[in-house]
């Protein structure tokens, strides 16, 4: 089985972009993952392409033919749909694709264009996510259903809001010197803990917001980056993918999310590693209290536990463990189907040393990246490794 | 076109009756219709277990930004409720479906009992799963 590298990455900046469609968004990304890779476009032998709710934001369907001509690519194109886990499992396709031998090269990422609707029109189409039957005609909005994880959480094992608010105010702090980050303003834990309530106990500032953007990573097999010559020092070793009940009141538990263990399991046994060997993380931190059952899922902390993470400074930028340090959904943004695909793309310039926060992990060698959609019914993680 | 939902549509209107019931497997697993096997364990056939009177609510959050479709009811409280074999996600009514005093001092806590029954959105008139706190 060959190995796969990551030989370029591309984002667009995340933020509010709503005059600005979605194929240009997805363009801007793979132009620059294709400057990054030093890769021919006529060399992608397939476009894995992630997007969630094109179809109530921009009245587009059919959307994978669309991106390849944005990206100039003429090959298989497919859309892949997994809620906010779009982008995670397109990855993940092509991952598999060129572990095959079936492309020596794919072009993976998303799009997501969210702003051009309205706060009530983006809170509908996230909620579409949800059990239409037993879950969105109950009032469940996205927020609404992780603020049900949350109290659960509390009742279950204890914590509270200013726990929580110490996870917004530490992936605050991490978007400040990132240049594709929404938000590059630092938030107090007295901040977040004052902001008005959403969904209680989830106030603004435990919600990541509605942004725009696009992400691209061009994957190449092992061999086909040494015939040319291509910088790739970045591997994807281990890829895992996890399902559960649609519906939070299916669940075993409303407390854990065993769908993103399964993944985690899954991606380490993949990569032979384990999570004590984890260096840095990215999570999906859609909300705060998604980071604490993130960290918990990928072994990081045992259950109960992963709550006090982020204010015991185990996953700020200088603890042992440090997760979001692109920001995160929560400050650099979460263009939904974009998210899986930014993730990767962060932690790959996190391991090679040219990102803003490469500082706070100058040796680091494996990362791991976690990606989540609805209320974790679907879950991606991947493993990342310094090969070269 | 047609809004008609088969299977559910039914299971509602029983609720609405106050004859709700669950799916059982027979292992014993509950869920909810449409349902052709148990989705735990593939068995079936499934039988129509009436629900027990009351449920206990195990997580709930107040809503203040809802979806078009709850504009005008927000502030609103959803809830999961466990009813015996499955649980229920419902909207939190007092029983004169008043919802004064939310987020302060919450018409429901974990561990409150509640009777589930049908009710109306009121930004459209749609039917809802609606808990309503009863005396133990």
């Amino acid at each position: 089985m060959t190995e796969v590298r990551v030989a370029g990455v591309g984002l667009t900046r995340f933020g509010s972009h709503p005059e600005r469609t979605g194929r240009d968004l997805f363009a801007e990304a793979a132009d620059r993952a294709f400057a990054d890779a030093g890769v021919e476009r006529d060399d992608v032998g397939e476009l894995n392409y992630g997007n969630f709710m094109g179809a109530l934001a921009e009245h587009q369907g059919h959307q994978a033919p669309l991106m390849a001509e944005a990206a100039a690519v003429r090959c298989p194109a497919t859309r892949y749909e997994s809620a906010c886990a779009s982008a995670g499992v397109a990855v993940r396709e092509a991952v598999r694709t060129v572990r095959s031998g079936e492309a020596d090269v794919v072009l993976a990422g998303g799009m997501e264009r969210m702003t051009n609707l309205d706060t009530e029109g983006a809170t509908e189409g996230l909620a579409i996510a949800a059990d239409d039957l037993f879950e969105v005609r109950a009032g469940v909005t996205f927020p609404g259903a992780y603020a049900l994880m949350a109290r659960a959480y509390f009742e279950a094992h204890g914590g509270d809001r200013e726990d929580l608010a110490h996870v917004a105010s530490k992936n605050h702090e991490n978007a400040l010197p990132n240049e594709y980050a929404q938000f590059r303003t630092a938030v107090s834990v007295e901040e977040a803990l004052d902001s008005p309530p959403v969904a209680e106990p989830l106030h603004l500032y435990d919600a990541c917001p509605i942004t725009d953007g696009a992400s691209a990573l061009v994957l190449v097999s092992e061999e086909y980056a040494a015939e040319n010559d291509v910088d790739a020092p970045v591997a994807v070793t281990g890829t895992g993918q996890g399902t559960d009940r649609m519906a939070l009141a299916d669940r075993a538990d409303l407390a854990s999310t065993p769908a993103a263990a399964d993944a985690a399991t899954a991606a380490y046994d993949d990569a032979g590693v384990g999570p004590a060997d984890v260096d840095v993380a990215e999570v999906h931190d859609c909300f705060t209290i998604a980071e604490v059952l993130a960290v918990e899922s990928l072994g990081f902390a045992e259950p109960g536990e992963g709550i006090a993470a982020a204010r015991d400074g185990l996953t700020t930028a200088d603890g042992d463990l440090p997760v979001n340090l692109s920001g995160g959904l929560k400050a650099k943004g979460h263009p939904v189907g974009a998210t899986g695909g930014s993730q990767i793309a962060e932690l790959t310039r996190l391991l090679r040393g040219d990102h803003p926060n490469s500082e706070h992990v100058p040796d680091a060698d494996v990362g791991v990246a976690h990606n989540a959609g609805g209320t974790v019914a679907s879950a991606v993680v991947h493993v990342l490794e310094v090969a070269e | 076109m047609t809004d008609r939902n088969e299977g559910y549509d039914e299971w509602i209107d029983a609720l609405s009756e106050g004859a709700g019931y669950a799916l059982v497997c027979p292992e014993g697993h509950g869920s909810l219709p449409p349902r052709r096997v148990c989705p735990e364990c593939g068995a079936s056939p499934l039988s129509e277990e009436p629900l027990p009177e009351t449920g206990t609510v195990e997580t709930y959050t107040v809503v203040h930004v809802p979806s078009p479709r709850f504009a005008d009811d927000a502030p609103y409280v959803t809830a999961v409720a466990r009813f015996g074999p499955i649980r229920l996600t419902g909207i939190v009514r007092g029983v004169d479906g008043d919802l004064e005093g939310v987020g302060d001092g919450d018409p429901v806590e974990v561990g409150t009992a509640v009777e589930a029954g049908v009710g109306e959105r009121e930004t459209d008139d749609g039917r809802i799963v609606v808990l309503r706190p009863v005396e133990t």
